[in-house]
């Protein structure tokens, strides 16, 4: 092994010898909240320097015996994770200060997560898959369950791992078969061996795919395995369930992109099936589920689910402009979710949160800035043009189309008309409803990230904006597929 | 009778399954969950030894010891969750993690 591996994963090492630092730095500071206060910065510090170190890779390189890719893929990738890690950090100073929770173990634990998100992008074994998943989990189970004294935190941690491990499990069994068929674990080899035409009727290539796509299917909160979502979004502390809405979707739809087309191109009919039937089934109980929720957090993770759907349409295209379209929708996703958490971060009285919709109601008229923000969020999430989410769907339904999947495309069209009733209420509420008790103003952090997603969404539809996340996309999305037949 | 790598495969399948019904058939406390959790990961390890030593290839004996300490690290973490629970809620019951609606 030469020196030039280590430049290969530079990033990683960055973020995990930081965060091994950071614990020993929290661990050594005796004041509990200067320390979580300090602990924090550093780590917003170390995601950056992580991101910069990502920046400076260029190429397409595998090391560590193929286990280990890095390429414009990737890349594309771990800078928008690291951008909406870095971002939800930043919000939880606020909140968590107030609730007493600024302890240096969480921006440790997110460190530890984001870590394994980058290792689950660059995974190109099943090996390197496994490690980075449970390495994301792992510390996705414990800030789940943050707030240790309160029971609906630690109800939601509890949910989150049991049924995360059911899923790491149905996975595993999934990769244990694909090892068993094709002999390799390395996702080159196993795509030379799905290749060959006996190999398509193969029971136990079918049986391993099926299996690690469930697995797969409950880290991304694709319908019929989004049971956990609404309830850990609802109890898990606000800043965790950002965070859980933004970096970990990316990481496990990277993951789910590179293992269908990088190591099962061979069999994609079949794997196609099964992703037509998780985007259908989430899109559509993603927009009917959320019309009676009065928790805005869990109607945000009805819409998260709906989300994943629509994303997964991108998938199910199979192509490199379907790729795109699911990058370009993942970082637009990303975008508008943190913008819609640090809102519900700001629903905020005499230092309480509040988390129901109908306490949103009259906001217009106490405080327009804040419900104009959320607004034109959820505007965004509905897919009015000219805003983001739009385009985001534009370049989903677009590949779509052109690779004939007609049915999936009407269903995306008509849940989401469908679910634009329930966004389309939440801004009813708040212009012209009763007017409630007004919220105590946004705090500058929180605010700043709301204001940053809502600018973002607003200026999308300009070249230097919306042009720059298109076109890096795109050229992302050809080193994944490369020119397809 | 020679034991060939259909029986291993039966007999993994076999405590896999028995893993995921004892997640959800099971009414009692949440332990249970964590054995059977255990279970599948176990039935998970005699496929990939069984897998590694039938095709001649190591690498599914070094998955395996990599499953093997994962899965350590995970009931460590289920089982320190489940404390958690306990001191906020009074009972690991299965049928009393219902504060949300689910």
């Amino acid at each position: 092994m030469d020196s030039s591996v280590l430049y290969v994963v530079a990033p990683e090492l960055i973020l995990a010898i930081g965060a091994i630092s950071l614990l020993m730095l929290g661990v050594f500071t005796s004041n509990g909240e200067a320390a979580g206060r300090t602990v924090t910065w550093l780590s917003i510090a170390v995601l950056i320097a992580t991101a910069i170190a990502v920046f400076q890779g260029s190429g397409s390189s595998l090391v560590f015996g193929g286990a280990f890719v890095s390429d414009g893929f990737t890349r594309f990738l771990k800078i928008v994770i690291l951008i909406g890690a870095a971002l939800t950090l930043l919000m939880t100073f606020d909140n968590f200060g107030r609730a007493k929770l600024l302890q240096f173990e969480y921006p440790v634990l997110v460190l530890l997560a984001t870590l394994g998100m980058l290792m689950m992008v660059s995974a190109n074994d099943l090996i390197a898959l496994y490690l980075g998943l449970e390495l994301q989990s792992l510390a996705l189970y414990v800030i789940a369950a943050f707030k240790r004294d309160d029971v609906q935190s630690s109800e939601a941690g509890l949910k989150y791992f049991v049924l995360g491990a059911l899923s790491s499990g149905m996975l595993l069994y999934g990769a244990s078969m694909l090892y068993g068929v094709t002999g390799s674990t390395s996702y080159a080899t196993i795509a030379a061996a799905a290749t060959i035409p006996e190999m398509s009727t193969n029971i136990g290539l079918t049986f391993g795919l099926v299996f690690v796509l469930v697995g797969l299917a409950f880290k991304v909160a694709a319908v019929p395995f989004h049971m956990w979502t609404p309830d850990v979004y609802q109890g898990a502390p606000t800043p965790v369930t950002a965070f859980f809405a933004g970096a970990p979707k990316i990481a496990a739809m990277a993951l789910l992109l590179r293992f269908t087309q990088a190591a099962l191109p061979g069999i994609a009919p079949q794997w196609q099936q099964i992703v037509i039937f998780l985007a259908i089934a989430s899109m559509v109980l993603g927009s009917f589920a959320a019309i009676g929720q009065n928790n805005i957090k869990r109607l945000l993770a009805y819409s998260s689910i709906g989300n994943v759907g629509f994303a997964l349409i991108g998938l199910a295209a199979n192509n490199t402009e379907g790729t795109a379209g699911v990058l370009i929708y993942l970082v637009i996703y990303v975008a508008m979710t943190l913008g819609a958490f640090a809102c519900v971060l700001a629903m905020q009285r005499n230092g309480r949160n509040v988390e129901s919709i109908s306490d949103l109601s009259g906001l217009a008229k106490t405080n327009l800035t804040f419900a104009t923000i959320l607004a034109v969020l959820m505007f965004s999430l509905a897919g009015i043009p000219p805003l983001a989410g739009f385009w985001a769907k534009w370049y989903v339904f677009l590949p779509a189309i052109k690779a004939g999947l007609y049915p999936l495309s009407v269903i995306g069209v008509v849940t989401s008309v469908v679910g634009a009733y329930y966004y389309l209420r939440v801004v009813k509420i708040m212009f012209f409803d009763e007017t409630a008790e007004g919220f105590s103003p946004p705090e500058g952090r929180t605010f700043a990230v709301m204001a940053l997603s809502a600018a973002f969404v607003v200026a999308f539809v300009l070249p230097f904006v919306g042009g720059t996340v298109v076109d890096a996309a795109t050229a992302a999305a050809s080193v994944l597929v490369p020119a397809h037949p | 009778m020679t034991i060939g790598l259909g029986h291993y495969l039966v007999v993994a399948a076999c405590l896999f399954t028995l893993g995921i019904f004892g997640i959800f058939l099971n009414r009692k406390n949440v332990i249970v969950i964590l054995l059977s959790i255990e279970l599948m990961l176990l039935a998970v390890n005699i496929n990939l030894v069984a897998f590694s030593h039938f095709n001649g290839d190591l690498v599914g004996q070094i998955f395996a010891l990599f499953v093997l300490t994962v899965a350590a690290a995970e009931s460590a973490i289920g089982l320190a969750i489940m404390v958690v629970y306990f001191r906020n809620r009074g009972s690991i019951a299965v049928e009393d993690i219902n504060m949300m609606k689910g």
